[in-house]
């Protein structure tokens, strides 16, 4: 048993002692007796640091895909994270604070954020940025109940090409709100909108690229916007603002995104990081928090958070959102991670992850039974349909030492209809700038084996 | 006999170097300064126009900002320094739990094999992170009471709203309509909130004069249309629902059930356990009862624990084990669905089990005792000068009131709160719960020492003697800080969210 707690026996009794009571079961003396556990609960005894590491250096070892050169990505990327950031993200006074409630002593995390908050307006092309919120799929939810608000609607389009995984969250939480929700199913890896009808819907969704990697006419889904008076939500890779349009050059009434590109480890799928804009007319009903700046007494520049009336400890059952805590040190993470890269970095990042995407997809595309699932563009990763189970080259790719990709029949489940065909075939593959054209070209050779086997 | 010399916990020797604004990042960008260094790919320089049709290209650059790496880390070393942590000293924010954050469960979360998964892996490659959710998930339902759990909400505020839609699905199922929640005047704002989201009503208890929920009201108030309530016990005033066993029966023969908001966890985490209170639903958040650090904001987790008669409609994937020991993702067909994106905030239910592994059940009852202890020592410590709002044992916080010395030298809350910022410390939640006028909140949680606790008595007694002989310092106070007290009514009435905002 091991635990932080300072007090010696002698302090513990003479603070009893300063209570008038004898023992320290006396302090839940009001409470019945039924309640109390006389053995406390059924969990192993404690041990100390050095034992419990031996418990997850196992658990660590058995985690065979920390070892792999990493080409899956569908939504988390193997990106560079360098020593700087790690150092600087991992500052305890940033990692042990609490949400800036007193702003006199919180300013170091305030600016961190009202930078962060910069960063995203400019990478979305839209003026209100948020703090953050926990993931993408929560922008998303977020994102559909503003247009609710806003509107007065309960029809929500989205394209089927939004991350399954975001698109079930809507879905789980649309059992509260009531809304409806429509999916435009992609064709040969492109939204149709014409097999949906967006009458009376409250937003139209679109993923830029979609989860396919795929780069879609974003002007078709806001001409659909404009026609049925709905707003336009685009879920965005941030990292894609280092070249391609951003989504309030689009026309985007919000922007989402997932922010772990960024700085943030790939950590089996969180913390992440939901970045979350919108245009000026939608600022009143922004979930979350926002940082702002202001003045001090003595008329010095000062940050604190804003627009309070918004939240749920002032509004109660009428805020905009339940959010109080968020991504914070995720948000501040990626403001450090932006500043390394700057302008140059983040084009750069954007340019390499399109080249060894484009040199992986003409590499694989020469394999005999190889074929891609779409010839749209496409930015930073693509699907493809393999003659053997996906499933199969995952596990025999792993043995050569490569994360092969993402199985589309892992990521979307049995109950996505997304994409026709036969899923337990469709691989994901994402080359980011950390990996070489040796080791794609190892890849190719690899994948061209397993098939052959 | 103690020594109150040099307590660990009081933070006023900070060196300030001085009291300057910081520049910001794009302050500091000099056009064409760098800091990346990136892997030569040796790839073929393919011009981005020949990959990507012109339509998709930006024809301008999203400007960034350019720094080198040196002014890069003395930018944020500094802002670190104009920023207060439990690391830096004592945080005793009511209703937060800011105890001591282990170093050892961040290099836990810092470990390779673990941050660095792939969360879309398949499970033979990710067999000990599955391992590892699976017995968080076990210990998550001792601790709790409870039969199942999902650790996918990424907050408490997240688990709560899961936890009424767990509600919702359990009565749909039985082909019930209820459209009403029960909740406390004295609850969190994010429990109303979490309801509307929930799509069902909100019905407010009021709480009797010795801070309790009145459950003449509450009985009253059930009916064939009640879906559930939502309680915190021990409550946001710090005091325990003395009447649980009571109210529990009387939601559950009139068809409701009980939601736990796991806020206050930490006064009976290995002494109590919801479950046998008679909850149904709870949700714990992490990062307070099980020491994972808050980042200033998050990443948080609020895995919620469910009773049997709902464990059909958790969240899914789950992670299972099968005969074979070995381990797996697996969802129920009476799910709600997923409720994040991938599983959660894993590297935050690493840490939350570090802890509990290093803790056992003996040392997870010691954080409760302890807490109790320390905030019933503060409470009584501190009874001269400000006044507990209810005169008798509280439970890990004592919510204590500034209304006397508000009456007699117009000395607020607040400003009790800034004053204490110079002294070194956090300062208590303010102005919560609403029902007490002047709310101080004080949480020490079990990490502080009995040395510090006199420390902070003596800091808040310096405040008690500035409020009648210069009420006026700390109108103005905090001088000391980085930034002394800043207009949040001018932040509202012009936002400027970025840098860029005119």
């Amino acid at each position: 048993m091991a635990d932080y707690i300072p007090h010696t026996h002698a302090e513990v009794s003479e603070m009893l002692k300063f209570l008038g009571m004898n023992s320290l079961g006396d302090l839940f003396a009001h409470i019945p007796e039924a309640l109390k556990l006389s053995r406390g609960v059924e969990i192993p005894a404690g041990v100390t640091e050095p034992d419990a590491a031996q418990l997850f250096n196992d658990f660590a070892a058995k985690n065979k895909a920390a070892e792999l050169l990493c080409f899956a990505g569908a939504g988390a990327y193997d990106h560079e994270v360098p020593p700087v950031v790690r150092a600087l993200g991992s500052r305890s006074e940033f990692v042990t604070a609490y949400t800036p409630y007193q702003p006199e002593v919180a300013q170091g995390v305030l600016q961190a954020v009202f930078e962060f908050q910069t960063l995203v307006s400019r990478i979305s092309g839209l003026p209100i940025p948020n703090a953050s919120l926990y993931d993408a799929a929560t922008g998303l939810v977020e994102a559909l109940n503003m247009t609710a608000g806003a509107t007065g609607r309960k029809k929500m389009v989205i394209s089927a090409g939004i991350h399954p995984h975001w698109r079930q969250t809507a879905h789980t939480f649309a059992r509260g709100t009531g809304h409806e929700i429509i999916e435009a199913p992609l064709v040969n890896g492109v939204t149709d909108w014409t097999l949906v009808d967006c009458t009376d819907a409250a937003a139209i969704v679109v993923g830029y690229p979609n989860y396919l990697g795929i780069l879609e006419d974003v002007a078709v889904a806001r001409a659909l916007a404009d026609e049925h008076g709905a707003l336009l939500i685009v879920g965005a890779d941030p990292v894609a603002a280092g070249v391609l349009k951003t989504a309030g050059q689009w026309g985007a009434d919000i922007f989402i995104a997932e922010g772990q590109p960024f700085g943030t480890a790939l950590s089996f799928g969180g913390p992440y990081l939901g970045m979350f804009a919108c245009t000026e007319e939608l600022i009143r009903r922004l979930p979350g928090r926002i940082v702002g700046e202001t003045v001090d007494t003595e008329g010095r520049r000062a940050f604190v958070t804003t627009l309070r009336a918004r939240e749920q400890d002032i509004r109660r059952e009428k805020a905009t959102s339940n959010i109080c805590s968020n991504q914070t040190l995720m948000a501040v993470t990626a403001a450090i991670q932006l500043g390394w890269l700057g302008t140059a970095g983040l084009r750069e990042v954007a340019v390499a992850c399109a080249r060894g995407t484009h040199y992986l997809h003409d590499q694989l595309s020469e394999i005999p039974g190889v074929t891609t699932v779409s010839s749209a563009p496409f930015f930073r990763e693509f699907a493809i349909n393999l003659p053997i189970s996906n499933e199969e080259v995952i596990v025999e790719m792993a043995k050569l030492g490569f994360l092969a990709g993402v199985s589309l029949a892992q990521l979307c489940g049995t109950s996505d209809r997304s994409l026709e065909g036969d899923l337990s075939r469709t691989l994901i593959v994402s080359v980011t700038e950390r990996r070489t054209k040796a080791e794609i070209d190892s890849y190719v050779d690899a994948l061209r084996k397993v098939i052959a086997q | 006999m103690t020594t109150y010399a040099a307590p660990g916990g009081r933070a006023a020797s900070i060196p300030l170097l001085g009291r300057e604004v910081e520049p910001t990042l794009f302050e500091m960008s000099v056009p064409g300064r760098r800091a990346f260094q990136l892997r030569t790919t040796g790839l073929p320089e393919t011009s981005i126009a020949d990959l990507i049709p012109d339509l998709h290209l930006n024809p301008s650059v999203v400007e960034i900002a350019e720094v080198s790496e040196r002014d890069l880390v003395a930018h944020f070393t500094r802002l670190s320094h104009r920023q207060f942590s439990v690391d830096l000293g004592m945080y005793p924010l009511g209703s937060c739990t800011m105890k001591y954050n282990p170093k050892f469960c961040d290099a836990v979360a810092a470990m390779t094999g673990l941050n660095g998964v792939h969360p879309a892996a398949p499970a033979s490659l990710t067999q000990g992170w599955i391992e590892l959710l699976w017995t968080l998930e076990q210990r998550l339902v001792a601790i709790t009471g409870m039969a199942g759990a999902t650790l996918q909400p990424a907050a408490g505020a997240a688990g709560e709203l899961t936890g009424l839609l767990l509600i919702r699905a359990y009565h749909e199922a039985r082909g019930e309509k209820r459209t009403r929640i029960l909740i406390p005047d004295s609850a969190h704002g994010t429990n109303p909130a979490s309801v509307t989201l929930g799509g069902y009503e909100v019905t407010t208890i009021p709480s009797n004069e010795r801070g309790l929920v009145d459950s003449d009201v509450l009985k009253a108030s059930l009916g064939p249309d009640v879906a559930g309530i939502m309680l915190t016990n021990p409550n946001t005033a710090g005091l325990f629902e003395e009447e649980i066993q009571d109210i529990a029966k009387a939601v559950h023969e009139s068809g409701g059930l009980l939601y736990y908001d796991g806020a206050n966890l930490n006064a009976i985490v290995g002494v109590m356990r919801p479950g046998d209170m008679g909850f149904d639903v709870v949700h714990m958040n992490l990062h307070k009862t099980f020491a994972t650090p808050h980042g200033g904001g998050g990443p948080g987790a609020g895995p919620v624990a469910v009773s049997e008669r709902l464990v059909p409609y958790l969240p899914g994937p789950r992670p299972v084990k099968n005969d074979d020991g070995s381990f797996d993702w697996a969802s129920q067909t009476t799910s709600i669905g997923r409720v994040h994106g991938w599983n959660g905030n894993a590297l935050v239910l690493a840490r939350a089990l570090a802890y509990i592994t290093v803790h056992g059940s003996d040392g997870l009852r010691r954080v409760a005792q302890h807490a109790v202890l320390n905030a019933n020592w503060l409470r009584v410590r501190l009874a001269a000068v400000l006044p507990a709002a209810y005169d008798r044992v509280c439970m890990h916080e004592c919510t204590l009131s500034a209304a006397t010395m508000k009456a007699k030298y117009g000395v607020r809350g607040l400003d009790v709160a800034k004053g204490l910022l110079e002294e070194g410390f956090h300062s208590p939640t303010v102005y919560f719960p609403l029902i007490v006028e002047e709310a101080l909140m004080f949480e020490p949680t079990e990490t502080e020492s009995l040395q510090t606790l006199e420390a902070l008595a003596l800091a808040v007694e310096r405040v008690a003697k500035r409020a009648e002989s210069d009420p006026e310092s700390l109108h103005a106070a905090p001088r000391t800080t980085p930034v002394s007290r800043v207009d949040e009514a001018r932040a509202a009435r012009t936002l400027k969210a970025t840098a860029d905002a005119v």
